[in-house]
């Protein structure tokens, strides 16, 4: 079991090191798929496991040791079964998609690190080993969103995706330092026995928070993720909505025993899961570009998970991440495919799209119905258990959860409708679109399954403890619980769908988002990015421009004025000993005469 | 005051009066001529201090040679043969060290011998200064010996510039 | 023989003779200058050898003979140079030999 668990993180690890090595096409993408396949395997033959932990210490200072080691539950497995599974869809989708890409193979070897570096945190005992796949992850996320060289924005949105995390991974070290360092170890199952002062913990918590809200897209490190949208495709499904995101709030949900007992880093957490979701759901109306309506989606997403752990039920928050997961993977790899269809990523430029493209058009519907919770689809007992957990906790920030994530359930029916009948209904833009080749065709109608069905598991008796179980080891609520408070969020979805497809009725042709109030400040998210590049960005830029500056005339200056100075000395002094015969006659006898006088002054003074 | 205390003085005046003259007159010609009366009277010095062998080789190497290749440079360098008024530079920082040079050791004599009074040896010969040198001597006369062809090499290099620069 | 008259007579020999190295612009008779130094010393050499008795007889005449034979090769090599710099540059000023030049 030990050994199964620690190839999880391994097999692809392997395969991205001598993906790296490999060029071509060929052989680089029998690797990626078979090891992505592996892994599925591995991580399949792993679900019967209750729990597990084993480490060996590796460093030991005394005061402080570091161990390496596995450390799993049944949810465990399920976050890593939905990881290789996605990891698998899209090294298969990529097959195709980047079919023309002269950089393919080492794409897919960032692809294997990438799942690598997220089964280590899955499966990590040991905050340092899950610090190492935490930032390798980052690195993957720079590289992989840069991929497309060609593009202007990528680049850029490699950078600001990079900076931005760091920003949160920055806290995030520094939580994970004071937190070993006070305990006495790195390992998980001993920090969360350990008795901390609530100063400390609270300490921790927040700096914990500072890296889970860079990872996971929380306001107001959010920026980051509708830029990633650079990145190819599949790597949006991958990274930016199926993995990496759900990496911090999987973090939170291991270490939770330390956040359940700081209320204060609970509220934090709530209220920044209510403005991520209100946010990102509210910027998600109005995007032109349907990638990005769907990154916004997931930053909308993320806040529902970090509401549920910030009510109280991190199995909610698990269920959610894993339905989303599957939908979100299945709804960009779909996006993927009209993209590659019509050839532009703009909602504008598609329509009419059922038609040329149906297999595309049902596994999008689904994908929307889920999104949207509309049952009987995954997203819906999973928004569900986290909305029914929020009532049922009732304390205020609770409510304030509550209340908001209902409003988010009709802003997002809404927008889901309205990509939903952009892409697919009214004139038709694009000319002659077809089906995409069968090897995207397939993950996407793959992923379809658990996206429709995935939620029905909670209905199974002892699923809902296997889930809690990472995080408590009392009992847990019931999510696949049903009571009329369900109606709520249906109607809710029911009015932002209705509300959708009315204003969509009276023009198919234009985009409803054009008739929509506050549509410029949607579409530019509130103008936070130019927030933060007018509060942040720009003061920084400034600072270091000052620093180079001071650098270069100051420190420099100074080392080049002593090495100016001392040659200009030396060049004057050697100018004084190049003196003129006459001078150097003189001054040659004078000296003799002094020195002489000297010494006969001396000799009668002494 | 004996009679070799008188030889020296008059010489000395001589020699010294010479010594003003070739280091204050405006003739280039003259001064050398001057320094050949400064030389002899030091030659003079010489034989006065029974040091024969040195004032003779003094007057055949000084005055024979030396005066005479400077009188070759004179003429070689095509230097007035009349009065020059531009010989000298501002004199008193010369004038301040030489002056403050020859009091100075002047004085350290003075204030070492006083008035005191030594027998002059018996006047010595070639032999006994070529003994000298051939046995106690030796080594620094074949030093000399070296550093005159030396001496000879260099002259003959700088003054072809032929040969100095390839 | 009262030592001192000869030893004055050389100082003022070596004094006249600094005199001359430092007011003389004419390199030839900044030589004869030089010539005076060394008389000056030859003759304090040779006093000295006939005032002091040392442990070897006669060191201060063979030292005198020495300083002769230096001097003649002295005036020659400084000849040379001497006659370099007037063809060189026309003129035997050692004030005009410019050295501002860098190496």
């Amino acid at each position: 079991m030990t050994a199964l668990l620690a190839s999880l993180p391994l097999i692809p690890f392997g395969a991205a090191l001598v993906g790296l090595l490999l060029r071509g096409r060929r052989l680089p993408a029998a690797l990626a798929v078979v090891s992505a396949a592996a892994t599925l395997v591995v991580a399949l033959s792993l679900l019967s496991l209750e729990r597990l932990e084993r480490t060996a210490v590796v460093a030991d200072f005394v005061d402080i040791e570091v161990t390496a080691g596995v450390r799993a539950t049944t949810a465990t497995v399920w976050v890593a079964v939905t990881v290789a599974v996605v990891a698998l869809a899209v090294q298969l989708y990529s097959v195709a998609y980047l079919h023309d890409d002269e950089r393919y193979a080492p794409y897919a070897a960032q692809v294997s690190l990438f799942t690598a570096a997220m089964l280590l945190v899955v499966v990590s005992a040991d905050l340092v080993q899950l610090l190492v796949g935490w930032e390798v992850m980052g690195i993957c996320s720079y590289l992989l969103i840069g991929h497309d060289r060609r593009l202007p924005e990528a680049p850029r949105a490699a950078v600001k995706a990079f900076l931005v995390t760091r920003v949160g991974d920055v806290g995030f070290l520094l939580g994970i330092a004071l937190l070993g360092v006070r305990v006495g170890s790195f390992r998980i199952d001993t920090v969360l026995a350990a008795d901390l002062p609530a100063g400390t913990r609270l300490t921790v918590c927040l700096l914990l928070l500072a890296g889970v809200a860079g990872k996971s897209a929380q306001f107001p490190l959010h920026t980051w993720l509708p830029d990633a949208m650079a990145g190819p495709t599949p790597i949006s499904a991958l990274i930016h909505a199926a993995t990496m995101v759900a990496a911090g709030v999987y973090v939170v949900a291991v270490l939770y025993p330390l956040f359940a007992a700081t209320p204060v880093a609970l509220t934090v957490l709530g209220i920044m899961a209510v403005v991520t979701m209100l946010l990102g759901a509210l910027a998600a109306t109005a995007q032109a570009d349907m990638k990005r309506v769907l990154a916004w989606s997931t930053v909308s997403q993320l806040g529902y998970m970090t509401g549920a752990l910030a009510v109280g039920v991190p199995s909610a928050a698990l269920f959610h991440l894993l339905t989303h997961a599957a939908f979100k993977a299945l709804l960009f790899l779909a996006a993927g495919a009209v993209i590659h269809a019509i050839g532009s990523n703009l909602i504008a430029d598609a329509g009419g799209l059922r038609r040329s493209m149906p297999v595309t058009f049902v596994v999008t519907t689904i994908g929307l119905a889920a999104l949207v919770g509309v049952p009987p689809f995954a997203g819906f007992w999973s928004k569900e258990a986290v909305l029914a957990a929020a009532l049922h906790e009732g304390s205020g920030i609770a409510w304030v959860v509550y209340g908001v994530g209902v409003v988010t359930v009709a802003v997002t029916g809404w927008y889901a409708t309205r990509l939903w009948l952009g892409l697919f209904f009214g004139p038709p833009r694009a000319s002659s679109p077809h089906e995409p080749p069968a090897l995207m065709r397939g993950p996407v109608v793959v992923l379809a399954v658990p996206a429709a069905l995935l939620g029905f598991v909670a209905l199974a008796p002892d699923f809902s403890a296997r889930l809690g179980a990472l995080s408590t080891t009392g009992p847990s609520p019931e999510l696949g619980h049903l009571d009329a408070a369900v109606l709520v969020p249906l109607l809710a979805s029911a009015f932002g769908v209705a509300l959708a497809w009315l204003m969509w009725r009276r023009d198919p042709a234009a985009d409803p988002a054009a008739r929509l109030p506050g549509r410029g400040s949607f579409a530019s998210a509130f103008y936070l990015d130019a927030v933060q590049d007018a509060l942040v960005t720009r003061p920084v830029l400034a600072v270091s421009a000052a620093v180079l500056r001071a650098d270069e005339s100051g420190v420099g200056g100074a080392v080049r004025g002593i090495g100016r100075g001392s040659r200009g000395a030396g060049g004057r002094l050697a100018l004084l000993h190049r003196a003129p015969m006459p001078r150097a006659a003189t001054a040659a006898l004078a000296g003799a005469l002094v020195l002489g006088v000297g010494a006969v002054v001396l000799r009668a003074v002494l | 005051m004996t009679t070799a205390d008188l030889l020296l003085v008059a010489l000395g005046a001589v020699a010294v009066g010479a010594g003003v003259l070739v280091v204050s007159t405006r003739h280039i010609v003259r001064a050398g001529l001057w320094l050949v009366v400064n030389l002899l009277a030091v030659a003079g010095c010489y034989l006065v201090l029974a040091a024969e062998l040195v004032a003779w080789v003094q007057v055949l190497l000084y005055v024979g040679a030396v005066v005479v290749l400077l009188l070759f440079a004179v003429m070689l360098t095509r230097a007035p043969i009349g009065a020059s008024d531009d010989l000298d530079r501002p004199r008193w920082p010369g004038a301040l060290i030489g002056g403050g040079a020859g009091l100075g050791l002047a004085a350290l004599f003075v204030s070492g011998y006083r008035w005191s009074r030594v027998d002059l040896p018996s006047p010595g010969t070639a032999t006994a200064l070529g003994e000298q040198i051939f046995t106690a001597w030796v080594l620094p006369f074949e030093v000399v010996g070296v550093l005159l062809l030396a001496a000879l090499i260099g002259a003959i290099v700088v003054s072809r510039p032929d040969i100095g620069s390839r | 023989m009262h030592p001192v008259i000869p030893y004055v007579i050389a100082a003022a020999l070596v004094g006249l003779g600094a005199y001359g190295v430092l007011v003389r612009r004419n390199a030839i008779l900044l030589l004869m200058a030089v010539e005076l130094i060394l008389g000056g010393v030859n003759l304090v050499l040779v006093t000295a050898d006939a005032t002091v008795r040392a442990v070897l007889p006669a060191g201060g005449q063979v030292f005198a003979l020495f300083v002769i034979v230096l001097a003649a090769a002295e005036i020659g090599v400084a000849l040379a140079l001497v006659l370099q710099l007037y063809r060189l540059r026309r003129a035997v000023a050692v004030d005009e030999i410019p050295l501002e030049r860098e190496p």
